[in-house]
């Protein structure tokens, strides 16, 4: 016999030729709560999906109490004792409060007919031991996002598992309903269950865990007990690398306000979002996945327009109610998504280039083709975009070729205020520096660049200043001397001290 | 409104209440619809709200609840079965063959070999969709033309006529020994069948699960595939009932036989409450749906408007209903939090 419960060892998973979990090791004991702890992309939530069969890893192993299993799906997990809540909410919309918690493995009554009496009445009583009240007959298309984190966890709860996972579960929860959940987690904890937690809230892993694991960059790191480590233990294990100055950001001296935010709130996203940003600056925006970071850039670009508060450009106050208008205004705004939002893949290159600017290329409704031609070669050159020639689908070419697309495609509006959204998220190495560059260059003309970015290296290299979202407000701000990594983790993941409530 | 007094607006409150129920509970809808053209086309013509008038609206209108029943089940996992009406036509035509050649073999064998012949041919929609990964409106509009090329194929381009099937064969569809003829009852069974397996088994909830959020299912341990799969087979199947009783009914095997009747089961789906974004339908609302269908059907004909206006109240009708699901949907997420 062995002391865990569950036991993973080497475990390595591919996705399309991407190493996301490098040789992973993983051990839980039965009756621990087991914090799992990295960055974005660090590979937990893709570690959760290998244990419950969800994914398959492409090599390692997988041991229950210390025997050899493999999951072909979830439903062979849940027969051996496992249930998870997932980070991405899995609930359907059309089906009830009370089906959605058993759905897959209703209760049968004789005949193999569904047995709707029981599936209610144990719904009922599920709910109210965790202290939830709603309605059984409410379609979960109706339920706001804080109700189905509840119905998700209710059907975890609900399969009654030896290892219960749970991938940030408090995420949208409040105060209260955490509090219930983690007074119920420890009672499972008494009974035996082994539990695995995942969050980004450092201070509920020191309330609730027994041992963390740590992950970095896909690999393991190292397994600690809590009560020997702490904060700033956890924080240096999970960003582990030192950074290098291979950012290319010059100084420059910052001239006028060209934007200037008040008091920005958009319900339900983000609230009370105030900053300046300045000709020749780039303003480095840090925070979690989730944050409300993309939301803000979403508003002031006029993608969702804010709700509250005000915008000034150049002085002026503003407002922005579509793109269109943005656009106008000067600014210009390069997404974290490019497949979905910055480009159109199905589109050559030279027409995603000169979408936004089509109407200087016509003339009484005739598109110049010659000019358009001209114009968009010469900002494809210029951005070194590699490509057979300009008539290339976008999707056909690389992440680094495409968001050189997108840039020279928001460039050629020449606008006063650049937002860029990742700006090098999944590109390679070589364009990543060619994308500093060319920032950096922007910058030292006079633009003034809003970079949002979740890699700290990107954001203590370029960023003149800093500011730090945490679920949907500003919880920091550094200037350039200021800002480390350790400061900006800490603001980006610690409870809400002063300043709101 | 500035000058409205608080009686006048909770008159008017309630009645947008009254509105938001009946648009919300489609049934509901549908049925005083239903009532209302009852009782203007009964103005029109008196011969309408007749005891023979009306059995021949439930006869026209049960092989289209057959074929709508299942189109349903494909549509709420999110896919859609254009193949049937072609299914229709080539099961139809290679069972009038065997009868013909048999004249002395039992009916029941005559349904049972439509509903298997139907099957297969479904499962190749559901192999093309879940294994080639095709969406379901190619692969069935892939499958229709194949399909009705091989009743061609096989006919050679010749018809079976009435007085080459056997008498018991053709009394299946309209003989009466329960006082309704055959057919309304077979499609009575079918819903109600349909009814207990999309209610009250975990197959049938998988089929709404899979269709409101594909995504989801393998996190509930839900084999999306293989849901898939059993849909396309059933549509095959009841389609393959349905060319049965067809050919009963209309005594005759032709090649065109069912031939735009696909546009018709998706129509009654639709107008009946289901929705093509998946995860929406409910087989009281479908059989409403057709009934609805069938009675602008033979109420146009009473009163002696032009067939062609026959198709336009249809195309209406399914644009009203697809509207007024949008707008619900918007409301719903309106309330939300």
């Amino acid at each position: 016999m062995t002391e865990y419960i569950l036991e993973l060892k080497n475990m390595t998973k591919r996705f399309s030729g991407v190493e996301v979990l490098h040789e992973v090791c993983f051990s839980l004991r039965p009756g621990e709560v087991h914090a799992l702890l990295g960055e974005n992309g660090a590979g937990k939530s893709t570690l959760v999906k290998v244990m419950t069969g969800v994914h398959q890893p492409d090599k390692g192993e997988i041991y229950l109490d210390g025997k050899f299993v493999s999951f072909a799906d979830t439903r062979e997990s849940r027969q051996m004792g496992i249930a998870a809540i997932y980070q991405e909410l899995s609930l359907f919309p059309d089906l009830d409060v009370a089906e959605n918690i058993f759905v897959g493995r209703q209760p049968l009554a004789a005949g193999g007919r569904i047995d709707w009496r029981k599936l209610y009445a144990d719904a009922g009583n599920l709910l109210e031991s965790l202290g939830v009240r709603l309605d059984l007959k409410q379609k979960a298309r109706s339920l706001s996002i804080a109700q189905q984190q509840m119905v998700e966890i209710a059907r975890a709860f609900s399969i009654n598992a030896r290892i219960l996972i749970m991938d940030e579960p408090t995420s949208s929860l409040t105060l209260n309903e955490v509090a219930d959940l983690f007074r119920l987690v420890r009672r499972l904890r008494e009974e035996g269950t082994a539990i695995v937690f995942i969050s980004h809230r450092l201070e509920e892993l020191f309330e609730l865990a027994d041992r963390v694991t740590i992950m970095r960059d896909g690999s393991y790191v190292d397994t600690r007990l809590l009560k020997d480590v702490t904060r700033d233990d956890l924080i240096r294990l999970m960003v582990g690398r030192t950074i290098t100055d291979l950012f290319p950001k010059q100084d420059v001296k910052s001239g006028e306000v060209v934007l200037k935010v008040e008091n920005l709130a958009r319900a339900g996203s983000f609230r009370d979002v105030s900053f300046e940003l300045r000709q020749g600056e780039i303003l480095g925006m840090a925070g979690l996945v989730g944050a409300g970071r993309t939301n803000v850039a979403r508003a002031i670009f006029g993608v969702e327009p804010a709700t509250a508060g005000k915008i000034q450009i150049a002085g002026r106050e503003v407002a922005i109610t579509s793109p269109q208008q943005a656009i106008k205004l000067g600014l210009a705004y390069v997404p974290e998504d490019r497949q979905l939002h910055g480009l159109i893949p199905a589109m050559p290159i030279t027409s995603n280039i000169s979408l936004p600017t089509l109407f200087k290329y016509a003339q009484r409704g005739w598109l110049q083709d010659k000019v358009e031609r001209k114009a968009t070669y010469d900002a494809a050159l210029q951005m070194e975009v590699r490509a057979n020639n300009i008539w290339q689908m976008a999707r056909e070419l690389s992440g680094g070729n495409q968001q050189k697309i997108v840039l020279a495609k928001w460039l050629s509006t020449k606008p006063r205020i650049l937002i860029l959204d990742e700006p090098t998220r999944g590109i390679d190495v070589g364009t990543k520096a060619a994308v500093h560059a060319l920032m950096s260059k922007l910058a030292s003309e006079g633009m003034a660049i809003l970079m949002i970015s979740s890699e700290l290296p990107e954001i203590l290299g370029m960023s003149d200043r800093v500011l730090v979202m945490r679920e949907g407000h500003i919880t920091a701000h550094f200037s350039r001397a200021e800002a480390t990594q350790e400061k900006i983790i800490s603001a980006a993941t610690q409870a809400v001290t002063s300043g709101s409530v | 409104m500035q000058n409205s007094t608080p009686a006048t607006q909770s008159i008017r409150s309630s009645l947008s209440n009254l509105l938001w129920t009946l648009v919300r509970y489609r049934e509901a809808g549908i049925s005083i619809f239903i009532l209302l053209l009852v009782f203007v086309v009964t103005l029109r013509a008196p011969s309408f709200l007749t005891m023979d008038n009306f059995n021949d609206i439930l006869l026209n209108i049960s092989i289209l609840a057959i074929v709508a029943l299942a189109q349903t089940m494909v549509l709420i996992t999110h896919g859609i079965d254009l193949s049937v009406s072609a299914v229709i036509g080539l099961v139809g035509m290679m069972v009038a063959f065997v009868v013909k050649q048999n004249p002395e073999m039992p009916v029941i064998l005559a349904v049972l070999l439509g509903m298997t012949l139907g099957a297969v041919l479904g499962s190749f929609n559901g192999l093309i969709i879940t294994r080639g990964n095709v969406p379901p409106i190619i692969a069935t509009l892939g499958t229709l033309s194949i399909y009705r090329g091989l009743v061609f194929f096989y006919s050679q381009g010749t018809w079976i006529n009435s007085f080459e099937l056997p008498k018991n064969f053709k009394m299946l569809s309209k003989g009466t020994p329960l006082g309704l003829p055959n057919m309304v009852i077979i499609a009575i069974l079918v819903a109600l069948a349909v009814y207990y397996f999309l209610n009250h088994t975990r197959t049938g909830r998988d089929i709404y699960a899979v269709g409101t959020n594909p995504d989801a299912a393998p996190f509930a341990g839900i084999r999306k595939e293989r849901i898939i799969f059993l849909v396309y087979v059933l549509s095959g199947l009841m389609a393959g009932l349905a060319a049965v009783l067809w050919i009963s009914r209309f005594e005759s095997a032709q090649t065109n036989t069912g031939a735009g009747f696909e546009l018709q089961t998706v129509a009654a789906s639709v107008v009946g409450g289901v929705s093509t974004a998946g995860g929406v339908g409910t087989v009281p609302g479908v059989l409403l749906g057709a009934l609805l269908l069938g009675i602008i059907q033979n109420s146009l004909t009473l009163i002696r408007i032009s067939p062609f206006w026959q198709l336009a109240a249809q195309g209406l009708l399914i644009l009203i209903a697809v509207i007024s699901d949008k707008w619900i949907l918007s409301r719903v997420e309106r309330t939300k939090k």
